[in-house]
């Protein structure tokens, strides 16, 4: 799949590298939410976990141009490796960060080799398997992860040994922040470093970065690997914070959701899938509160208006009422 | 021993029913139509609403199973699909997921959620002990129809001027453009007939596989399994694919259930590391 390069490829790179006034608004605004809505605390650390997934899905799709079905593989193993360190005693949340990540790459690495080979529908098809097979796997080994019932009893230490784990969610929405917006920092890094730009070579066209002399192969197992850590991380992530694990977390639907938020945000961009998350989360929240049961119409509304209207008309736009409401709230406050 | 592989047949015979409209649309028109599961289910639900609503006969509604979906797969290919036919595989992914979510909550909407029951009719009904194994009576019903479909189809596509202006509208739609074949009304035609061999699919099976709202997404990987593996360059790739599925999913399930539906990922997976474009894909 060729996705279109976004509207910044034309810039000069050093340029897109630049620290911009928007980007430190964007964090200051999200630091802001931390005061200044308590009583929101636990949507936005949901927020802020699906705005992590989304980026991890946008460092293949829209950096790498690998369309996947299955994302929500390396969200859900990332989950139940930090569930299962929790629920056995050791409750460290760092610890669990880092297992999570380390065996989301390992899955990672070990599937990238199966998405570089054959097209689209194959990669579709084939991502789509891999998370099936685990979801299957989650739900045969109930000795394990409870099967259906769930991963209980996940107990949590406090983080850095000092700052417990509240039933408000605070700690556990700055520890989600932090973690976002560190992981994004370093993605910030990745894409901008003659590394990403390679990658995004490959995505506009592999032949030809083949032929001026980018190793195609190894670049898609490296960044696939990397994609797979983050999705890990946001899936230890929520374990963490709800300290419980479904087998939800490897549903389809997870797939398709951060899928949305891509799209939402804009693909090839990276606060897209941070915004992306924001509008979906809202979004659900507005049609579960119209229609309880039948919000899933909605969204498939959604995405059928957003794709027939045309992804990228409709994210411009969006951006700009954004743009305009964070003018209006700059110069208000 | 035979049973299972009988009735492994009659599965992936009607898997092949349920998924060759899916391997015309996605493997010759190129379109990622992750939707072709909800026409199958539209075809269920109109045979189980006119026999347990209107006590029409079973055989009397698979007409009008075909037809619903034909004539809907239709509408919606002159009006919303036809326009993604040159966008990215991403966008044709986004809007048929976006129409299998809105399938979804439509039908538990209008039907509910709980799984639509159908009485075959009881000449339909039970087992024959052949000497060498237990034939089902429905089962070797549904093998008779589904053949008779796929030797119809393969011949419409091979010996009749509408299969060969089909081939001709795929190999290159501009010159076949050219050639005065008229295209979008072949290509409409031709995902209206898919469209209705599905719902003919989905209504034969209420019985076997069941039909609740989540049908289109719980046999999205199957359809995607069979047009993957069976390759696009022929309707016998799918076809055989489909069979080789059915009694793999069977068998599977029969001889080792505590692997569940391990046996056909896994076998999945395997075939497409192997053979990235399909089984039986010859070169293209």
């Amino acid at each position: 799949m060729q996705a279109s390069p976004p509207a910044g490829t034309g810039v000069c790179f050093s340029a897109a590298r630049r620290w911009r006034m928007a980007e430190t608004v964007f964090w200051l605004a999200a630091a802001a939410t931390f005061f200044g809505l308590p009583g929101y605390h636990l949507l936005l650390t949901e927020i802020a976990i699906i705005g992590l997934f989304a980026l991890s899905l946008d460092l293949i799709l829209g950096f790498a141009g690998i369309a996947s079905l299955g994302h929500a593989a390396f969200f859900g193993l990332g989950a139940y490796v930090a569930g299962l360190l929790g629920k056995h005693g050791w409750g460290d949340p760092l610890l669990g960060l880092a297992a999570g990540a380390g065996s989301a790459a390992l899955l990672g690495f070990l599937t990238s080799f199966l998405v570089l080979r054959g097209s689209d529908l194959t990669r579709l098809v084939v991502t789509l398997g891999v998370a099936l097979l685990l979801g299957e796997a989650a739900n045969q080994a109930a000795w394990l992860t409870g099967g259906a019932d769930g991963l209980q009893g996940v107990e949590i230490a406090p983080l850095l040994g000092r700052f417990e784990f509240d039933l408000f969610g605070r700690t556990a929405y700055a520890y989600c922040l932090v973690v976002t917006f560190v992981l994004f920092m370093v993605a910030r890094q990745i894409v901008n470093s003659p590394f990403g730009l390679s990658v995004r070579a490959v995505r506009d066209n592999a032949l030809r970065a083949r032929a001026i002399g980018v190793p195609v192969n190894s670049r898609l197992v490296a960044i696939y690997t990397v994609a797979a850590a983050y999705a890990g991380i946001a899936g230890a992530l929520l374990a963490q914070t709800t300290q419980f694990v479904s087998l939800d977390v490897l549903a389809l639907h997870r797939s398709a959701d951060v899928l949305l938020a891509v799209v939402i945000g804009g693909v090839g961009y990276l606060y897209g899938g941070l915004i992306g998350a924001v509008f979906l989360k809202v979004l659900q929240d507005v049609f579960a509160g119209l229609t309880p049961q039948y919000w899933t119409f909605w969204i498939g509304l959604v995405l059928v208006v957003l794709v027939l209207v045309g992804r990228e008309r409709a994210v411009a736009g969006a951006r700009d009422v954004v743009r305009r409401v964070v003018g209006i709230r700059r110069r208000t406050s | 021993m035979l049973t299972i592989l009988f009735d492994g047949i009659a599965y992936g015979m009607l898997l092949f029913v349920l998924a060759c409209g899916l391997s015309v649309t996605l493997g010759l028109m190129n379109f990622v139509n992750l939707a072709h599961g909800a026409f199958a289910m539209a075809g269920g639900y109109v045979t189980t609403i006119l026999m347990n609503r209107y006590g029409v006969p079973f055989l009397a509604t698979l007409p009008a199973a075909f037809l619903a979906p034909a004539v809907l797969g239709v509408a919606l290919e002159r009006t919303l699909y036809r326009q993604l036919y040159s966008r990215s595989h991403l966008d044709q992914v986004l809007f048929s997921i976006g129409l299998v979510f809105m399938a979804v909550a439509a039908v538990d909407y209008l039907m509910g959620s709980q799984p639509q029951l159908i009485v075959i009719p009881t000449w339909l009904q039970g087992r024959v002990d052949v000497t060498v194994a237990q034939v089902g009576i429905y089962r070797s019903f549904v093998i008779a129809v589904c053949a008779v479909l796929v030797v119809t189809l393969q011949l419409v596509l091979t010996r009749t001027r509408f299969g060969s202006q089909l081939r001709a509208s795929v190999d290159d739609p501009r010159v076949a453009r050219g050639l005065g074949i008229n295209v979008s009304a072949i290509f409409a035609t031709t995902f209206a007939v898919g469209s209705g061999l599905a719902g003919l699919g989905g209504a034969l099976g209420a019985e076997l596989v069941g039909l609740d709202p989540t049908f289109p997404i719980k046999f999205l990987l199957y359809f995607l399994i069979v047009v993957t593996v069976g390759g696009t360059s022929s309707l016998t790739g799918p076809f055989l694919a489909s069979l080789i599925l059915g009694v793999a999913d069977i068998a599977g399930k029969y001889y080792v259930p505590a692997a569940g539906a391990f046996v056909i990922y896994s076998l999945m997976i395997v075939v497409l590391v192997f053979r990235p474009n399909g089984l039986f894909a010859s070169a293209r």
